[in-house]
């Protein structure tokens, strides 16, 4: 017997962007040995890839959960614009006092993308190379509520 | 539990239209999708059944009994096709991924025998895709809901 089924849709955005792993809290001994080399002081860089995950009723006179063309201009305002070719520790605001981690960046962007008004955020990933990836789809009770 | 995936590709045509909108308004929605001519997308399903294996065979599922119904639901229907005008499946749809993931979903649903399905992923191009999965929250629901999916 079929069940219910429910959809999600994904897309990947790309940036560059150097960063730094370093602490103010951590002597320069203790950065080094917790951060290895990507605690050397010039900063380094990656290709980094985002998947941006919406779920939600799919609207039968488009078919779509959410229109790429509103998620596509959104996505590039408040990331790909933002982060592309930057510093994230010296030009993004929320990595004043934070570490840029894969980890920090997964809140970071999901914060940035919580308020998608078309559809429900409900995972980012990000890839800091091939090898490594982060996912975060919230805090209990941070999603952006869902409206009737 | 053990996921076993297996991945089929397909290619095909399509455009996004919806004969209840006004040509201004199809432009504005689907953007350079609505082009009438069509357009097309080398199509990769990626489909994952969930289950035990069986103590004497090791398997979740007979993997080519699983290549035979891909082939037979997937690859056979929409290969070369120009999904508007030639899956029935899709008659008076917007072929989206989201679409496309759901009724291959329903395809396969029913014919999986050992195992049972646990995701369908669309992937339209290597950076868009839709996935299709059970919804545990409804089906737990005393009531589903009426929902669009």
């Amino acid at each position: 017997m079929s069940g219910a089924r429910k959809l999600s849709l994904t897309r990947r955005y790309h940036f560059a962007a150097s960063h730094r792993l370093h602490s103010a809290r951590f002597s320069e001994e203790e950065n080094l040995r917790l951060y290895g080399k990507c605690a050397n002081p010039h900063g380094h860089g990656h290709n980094y890839a985002v998947e941006v995950t919406l779920a939600g009723p799919v609207d039968p006179a488009t078919g779509m959960i959410a229109n790429l063309g509103d998620l596509d201009p959104f996505v590039d305002r408040e990331v790909v614009q933002a982060f592309d070719h930057k510093n994230l520790n010296e030009e993004i605001a929320e990595f004043r006092d934070c570490v840029p981690t894969t980890e920090n960046l997964c809140r970071v962007i999901y914060r940035r993308l919580r308020g998608f008004p078309a559809a429900r955020l409900e995972r980012v990933r990000v890839e800091e190379t091939s090898k490594n990836s982060f996912e975060f789809a919230g805090e209990s009770g941070e999603a952006r509520q869902d409206t009737p | 539990m053990i996921r076993v995936t297996r991945k089929v590709e397909f290619s095909a045509a399509h455009f996004y239209h919806n004969p209840d909108f006004s040509p201004e308004e199809n432009r504005r929605v689907f953007g350079k999708c609505n082009n009438p001519h069509g357009h097309g997308h080398n199509y990769v399903v990626e489909v994952t059944v969930a289950g035990e294996p069986d103590p004497a065979t090791g398997m979740v599922l007979d993997l080519m009994e699983l290549k035979e119904i891909l082939q037979r639901e997937v690859v056979d229907r929409m290969d070369h096709r120009h999904l508007n005008y030639e899956v029935p499946e899709l008659a008076g749809k917007v072929p989206t991924c989201e679409n496309i993931a759901a009724l291959i979903w329903d395809l396969l649903e029913p014919r999986i025998r050992q195992g049972r399905l646990d995701r369908v992923r669309l992937y339209e191009s290597p950076d868009l895709f839709a996935d299709c999965t059970a919804d545990a929250k409804a089906d737990a629901a005393p009531r589903a809901p009426g929902g669009r999916a």
